[in-house]
């Protein structure tokens, strides 16, 4: 691909015309940031039980008050960010990396691998997410990689989807016959030539996946199917929360406000970063 | 010198389309020489992408070779199997396409993609960049070293074809099969291409096939000129014969039509009347019969096949002439 320095240069000319993409790229990074180093931030222990101290209010030792049992919201929300963080990476890499190959393999292969491929993504889909996350959930038991796994699974068709389209409308192009002329093999045309072109907008399309799937295992810890207690997740603090929200609200506030700078910080960033990246699309999505 | 690089005879290739059999390649028979440029010419229908399709064994998928065969070197190409086919692919036959703009990656930069051409040769990276620089050299781009890291967007239609020129040499192919080059460029950039071939052809020593419908551009550059109508040679020999005296009804219609032979001030171009006969169902006897002149009872039922001379012509008139 081209020269990273140049990429990362052209990324911030764009995003310093784009206060929202600017935004959004603080907003990404603070909460990177502030997961992966959330063994240092963290004042205390998330697990730490302190049952005389429940349900307090934000005070200068508790930023952001305690929940039922006394634990430290902050603390919590900050590991919590973790697994959260976790879950996306791994999940968006694994089903993208999949589906680049599925996606190739049916936008290059052969008609009716195609077709089966095609009729396989759309079998996936068909399902509604969250109704085919509890069936295999009510099958293997409720753990963070099952959920991930749920997510890999609902993921690949659409990444596998737009890299099929792509590739389809590259495969006609000319500089694929020439490089066809030119002796080059199939492996090869994928790899270098095809790869590189739909690169781009597959890594954008993720950065706007990443809310998508951190709301889905959110959703999923707080149906208590994703990570068993007491591992915190922002799902299941929120879970936690929920039942005593008429004692104290801040253990819903303290977990909806990351999953809201997520999707707010991520789609921002995304939008901003496509804006950039293919200035045809400009002007359409406005 | 004799010796043809390559040699077809008898192809015939057929589409497979919905209103059935398409016969896109009749009869096709011709070879080129060791060290000669051979020009094809035809309107667009009749068959010149086929036939390099066919040379190339990159068909479309619904496309079928009924009958023949392209001996290149002493193999019948369409006999290879697919790998033994591709490894003769960019390295023994190379190709040069019509639109510079469309035939180089758009993400990769030139110093990449002509490594990439070379990735057959096993030699190092410093290597491959020397032959890329001198490569870019022999085709004329100034400055190769800093147009290495640039992209295909970056250069101007002209001096992408020469990239691709130079990326089509780089292997020393025996054949390059020029795909209209010259097509997308302007006039001046035309001949500079076209004399810089010209000199490639002469250093290197390989074959050129080059198709096109410019008529100027084949006088200039070709040996020898193949004429093809609707999928058929309809005349073929050297240049300069076939340009000032062309035996087939065709081709004499096809000079007079050429813009730059007309002397006086018209306000409407010549055109050959009628058009291109239904390659599905077609008519007997010859091809050319319905647009023809001097078309004879005989022209309808019998189909002319060239005649066994130098210069050759698939008509009847050359018997009745003779």
């Amino acid at each position: 691909m081209a020269g990273i320095p140049n990429t990362v240069i052209k990324t911030f000319n764009g995003l310093k015309k784009d206060p929202l993409g600017m935004a959004g790229f603080v907003l990404v990074s603070l909460l990177l940031l502030a997961t992966v180093f959330a063994a240092w931030l963290a004042p205390y222990d998330p697990f730490d039980v302190n049952v005389l101290d429940r349900l307090s209010s934000p005070s200068a030792a508790h930023w952001l008050g305690t929940d039922q049992l006394g634990r430290d919201i902050l603390s919590r929300v900050l590991f919590g960010g973790q697994v959260a963080l976790k879950v996306s990476l791994v999940a968006i890499s694994v089903s993208m990396a999949i589906g680049f190959v599925l996606g190739m393999l049916a936008g290059f292969g052969p008609r009716w691998l195609d077709r089966i491929l095609v009729v396989s993504f759309d079998t996936v889909r068909s399902f509604p997410t969250i109704m085919f996350a509890l069936a295999i959930i009510a099958l293997t038991g409720p753990s963070l990689n099952t959920v991930i796994g749920v997510i890999i699974i609902t993921s690949i068709p659409v990444y596998a989807r737009v890299v099929r389209t792509q590739t389809q409308a590259l495969r006609e192009r000319d500089f694929i016959l020439a490089e066809r002329a030119m002796g080059a093999s199939t492996l090869r045309i994928l790899r270098d030539h095809i790869l590189p072109n739909i690169a781009a907008p597959m890594l954008i399309l993720a950065s706007m996946d990443v809310p998508a799937v951190v709301g889905m295992e959110a959703g999923l810890s707080f149906l208590g199917l994703g990570v068993s207690p007491p591992t915190p997740s922002w799902g299941s603090i929120l879970n936690d929360g929920y039942s005593y929200l008429r004692n104290s609200p801040w253990p819903l506030i303290a977990a909806g406000l990351p999953l809201v700078a997520v999707t707010l910080g991520f789609t921002f960033f995304g939008e901003s970063l496509r804006d950039i990246f293919d200035p045809k699309l400009r002007g359409k999505a406005e | 010198m004799n010796t043809p690089v390559l040699q077809i005879r008898d192809l015939s290739v057929s589409y497979r389309t919905e209103r059935g059999l398409l016969q896109a390649l009749r009869h096709v028979s011709f070879s080129v020489p060791e060290g000669k440029i051979i020009g094809i010419v035809g309107e667009s229908g009749c068959g010149k992408s086929t036939l390099i399709s066919s040379i190339m064994r990159l068909f479309a998928p619904n496309a079928q070779v009924d009958n023949g065969s392209i001996v290149f070197k002493g193999r019948d190409l369409l006999g290879l199997s697919p790998d033994d086919m591709r490894s003769l692919r960019g390295d023994e036959i190379s190709m040069v396409f019509q639109d510079p703009m469309t035939s180089l990656n758009p993400v990769l930069n030139i110093g990449r993609q002509m490594a990439d051409v070379q990735n057959r040769s096993g030699s190092s990276r410093v290597d491959k960049r020397a032959r890329s620089l001198m490569m870019l050299e022999r085709v004329g781009i100034p400055d190769p070293v800093s147009q290495l890291s640039r992209y295909p967007h970056q250069l101007s239609g002209g001096m992408r074809q020469r990239v691709a020129i130079a990326m089509a040499l780089m292997t020393e192919p025996s054949l390059l099969i020029a795909d209209e080059p010259t097509t997308a460029l302007d006039a001046t950039l035309e001949v500079q291409i076209i004399h810089r071939l010209q000199e490639l052809q002469r250093d290197f020593g390989c074959s050129i096939l080059f198709v096109s419908h410019h008529l100027g551009v084949i006088a200039e550059l070709c040996d020898e000129v193949i004429v093809m109508y609707a999928g058929e040679v309809c005349e073929c020999g050297p240049t300069r014969e076939v340009f000032f005296e062309p035996r087939h009804p065709y081709t004499q219609k096809l000079l007079e039509c050429d813009p730059a032979r007309i002397q006086r001030r018209t306000r409407q171009l010549p055109v050959i009347g009628g058009s291109l006969p239904n390659l599905v169902d077609l008519p007997p006897g010859c091809i050319f019969r319905q647009r023809c002149e001097q078309a004879m009872t005989r022209c309808a039922t019998n189909r002319p096949v060239l005649s066994a001379d130098v210069h050759r012509a698939a008509c009847h008139l050359q018997d009745a002439g003779s």
